[in-house]
């Protein structure tokens, strides 16, 4: 079967500085795959060119097995905004600071993309909305504005406003790492709902134990390439490159439980 | 616009009358500005006294000259004030009052606002050392508060420099003045009017690329 | 000796005052009318990625905050007139003036406005798939003006101050009006002081107005970042 996510040599500088140095994946539907790496490994910048919120340098990304941008004669490709914009209602992104909408009520942020970007009816939207929202557990909380909202609950409605949007694929950037440590949990636990209904999830994150139990695929970046991958057993338990050892090491709070060593 | 015939030599040969108006503007900013400044850090300082005989006529003073308009002002002192007056109101006079003491308002404000922009730890830190009011204010605070005041008296500098234009409505010979004398005599309002503007976004330039420069300066720092 | 005021002259021309007021007032609301929309495009060619848009925009609004509006309202009632052939009356050139004015104003302002939205906002908009008109009007837009309220209500102050001008060219605003029954009346004193007291209540309820709603703002915690 077609994988649904295909990147194939991925590059991508900012000025003089080159980040990704050549990014060779392949998603298959369905999978659920974590990205470990060290600040400045290139992580959050690999997330980002996948939903083209920055263009890659060099290489291609493939969605569904069509390729996205256009190669012109001299082997550059060339992107359309329009199909950009296309891509992004395909591709869901839940980002570390949540970045939803203060001025409007979570309800509204979570009809907002639907009605705007998608263009549905303003009723078949907020249906939508009311059954993303009570998904994520927060029913309740339709009518608060962001303001009123814990971080751990603010972080599940941006989680609803992307899925709202029916996305073939989640990307999760560090989404956790700006709440406090009590209300982290909440929003894994969403995660790993979504992951267990089949939805096909690219997660940067810290969470060593949430990868343990979730991941599907554990990939560990170092200076812009993929050092190592595999399942979590592998990479996590097992670790074959020094440098993934080190990364480990350094995250000490992961303990596996004594049964599982 | 076709047609019309531009004829800039006329500006340009009369150019003693721009230079004096050229002169005129520059006293009276440089006058109102000097006054104005002294007199808003008076004003400043009174303002943000505790002392009620200060306090109420230096906020009542300060609330006039800012919201009123500013060619109010000029006209009435050249009007209104003379009746008044024990001396002589002459345009540049009067001009002159009016534009120091909106300076000065102004420049109160952004005195007030810039020392109580200062964390009270610096004012506690200075009487915990010992130092007068007026010490605390000379050696610790005005020295920190006048960096972060600095783009808002540049753009007072700015205003003003605009503001001596309205003189002109009094017979001030200044820069525009000096363009209307040129014009109703040579018929030549565009070029002339053309060439004062052109004149004054010279003169306010390098003010505004120093407010700009100043401003990024600053905001490196903190 | 003692100077005897009279301020009877002022109530008995009270009415022409207040017309005057009115004539004031009718072209602050003009001015920002037109300035406001101007403004804003203004403001939004700046933040244009095309140079050559971004540099006109910033040398439009360089040339009109640098250049008195007095020279302005000079060129477009003497001189605006020669070039297009047409007539240009009073009211028409204070409001063609004080629109452009002011539109060089509330651009500064709609651009701090807009760039002061987080970064992540834009973001996330357009992770949603939003273009770039879609991402202004629902989700940047409406934040920036929210937080700019309290500037533009300065600036729009400041308008109604700067409409003085208008009575160099003999329109009949407030300071027009005062100048008219000062000169009839030779009362200048009594009338032009109570000429700035009629602007000096105005501006100043106006005033109040901007401080009341910058706390509300600063309540709520949108304020204005300076």
């Amino acid at each position: 079967m077609e994988p649904i996510l295909k990147i194939d040599g991925l590059r991508k500088s900012f000025g003089t500085l080159e980040v990704l140095k050549g990014i060779d994946l392949e998603v298959a539907q369905g999978e659920t795959v974590v990205i470990l790496g060290a600040s400045g490994s290139g992580k959050s910048t690999l997330l980002r060119c996948i939903n083209f919120l920055e263009r890659p340098s060099a290489g291609r990304i493939a969605l569904d097995g069509k390729a996205i941008g256009a190669e012109d004669g001299g082997g550059a490709v060339r992107y359309s905004e329009a199909q950009l914009s296309r891509v992004r209602t395909r591709v869901g992104m839940v980002f570390q600071q949540f970045n939803l909408f203060p001025h409007m009520t979570a309800l509204k942020n979570v009809m907002e993309g639907q009605v705007t970007v998608l263009g549905r009816a303003k009723a078949e939207a907020e249906q939508t909305a009311r059954r993303v929202l009570a998904k994520v557990g927060l029913a309740d909380k339709t009518d608060e504005y962001p303001a009123r909202l814990s971080g751990g609950q603010q972080q599940r409605v941006a989680i609803a406003r992307a899925l709202a949007m029916d996305p073939e694929i989640m990307l999760f950037d560090e989404v956790t790492s700006a709440l406090d440590p009590e209300l982290v949990g909440e929003v894994l636990r969403t995660m790993r709902a979504l992951s267990d209904e089949g939805m096909t999830m690219l997660i940067v994150t810290h969470e060593l134990g949430f990868a343990y139990h979730v991941a599907d695929r554990v990939i560990f970046l170092h200076d812009g390439l993929i050092h190592e991958q595999g399942t979590p057993q592998e990479v996590l338990v097992r670790p074959r490159e020094r440098r993934t050892r080190e990364f480990l090491e350094g995250h000490g709070l992961f303990r596996l439980p004594e049964a599982d060593r | 616009m076709t047609g019309y015939r531009w004829d800039f030599a006329s500006v340009f040969g009369n150019w003693q009358i721009l230079a004096q108006g050229l002169v005129g503007t520059f006293q009276l900013a440089a006058l109102s500005l000097g006054a104005g400044l002294l007199l808003g850090l008076l004003v400043g300082a009174g303002r943000y006294s505790r002392n009620r005989l200060l306090h109420w006529p230096a906020t009542a003073y300060v609330e006039v000259f800012r919201n009123t308009p500013v060619l109010v002002q000029i006209m009435w002192f050249f009007f209104a004030f003379p009746i008044v007056a024990p001396f002589q109101v002459s345009a540049y006079i009067a001009a002159a009052l009016a534009l120091s003491l909106n300076t000065g308002a102004f420049a109160a404000e952004i005195f007030r606002a810039g020392i109580q922009s200062i964390a009270r730890d610096q004012w506690d830190a200075a009487r915990a050392l010992g130092m007068s009011y007026p010490q605390q204010l000379r050696r610790v605070i005005l020295p920190q508060a006048v960096k972060r005041m600095l783009p808002a008296f540049t753009n007072r500098g700015l205003e003003l420099l605009k503001m001596t234009s309205l003189a002109s409505a009094i017979a001030f010979p200044e820069l525009l003045y000096a363009a209307r004398t040129i014009a109703t005599v040579h018929f030549n309002p565009i070029e002339a009017y053309t060439s004062v503007a052109l004149i004054y976004l010279a003169i306010a330039w390098p003010l505004t690329q120093l407010v700009y420069a100043v401003e990024r300066t600053l905001r490196r720092q903190e | 000796m003692e100077y005897q005021w009279d301020f009877t002259v002022v109530w008995r021309n009270s009415h022409l005052l207040l017309w005057g007021l009115l004539g004031t007032l009718k072209v602050t609301a003009a001015a920002l009318a037109l300035g406001l929309p101007l403004g804003l495009t203004v403001a939004l060619m700046r933040l244009s990625r095309a140079r050559a848009v971004s540099l006109a925009a910033g040398v439009f609004v360089e040339f009109f905050r640098s250049t008195p509006p007095l020279v302005q309202l000079f060129w477009c009632f003497f001189a605006l007139p020669i070039l297009i052939g047409v007539r240009v009356d009073s009211f028409q050139a204070a409001v063609m003036t004080l629109s452009i004015q002011s539109s060089a104003f509330f651009a500064e302002v709609f651009r701090g406005g807009i760039v002061s939205v987080e970064r992540g906002q834009w973001e996330a908009a357009r992770a949603l798939g939003m273009t770039y008109r879609q991402l202004l009007r629902r989700v940047v837009l409406p934040q920036a003006v929210k937080r700019m309220i309290p500037a533009f209500l300065e600036r729009a102050i400041e308008l109604m101050k700067t409409t003085t001008l208008v009575a160099t060219v003999a329109y009949a605003d407030l300071l027009f009006e005062a100048s008219d029954i000062a000169q009839k009346t030779f009362r200048p004193l009594e009338v032009f002081t109570a000429a700035a007291a009629i602007y000096f209540v105005v501006i100043f309820a106006a005033s109040r107005v901007v401080q009341v709603s910058e706390r509300r703002l600063a309540r709520s915690g949108e304020s204005t970042a300076h």
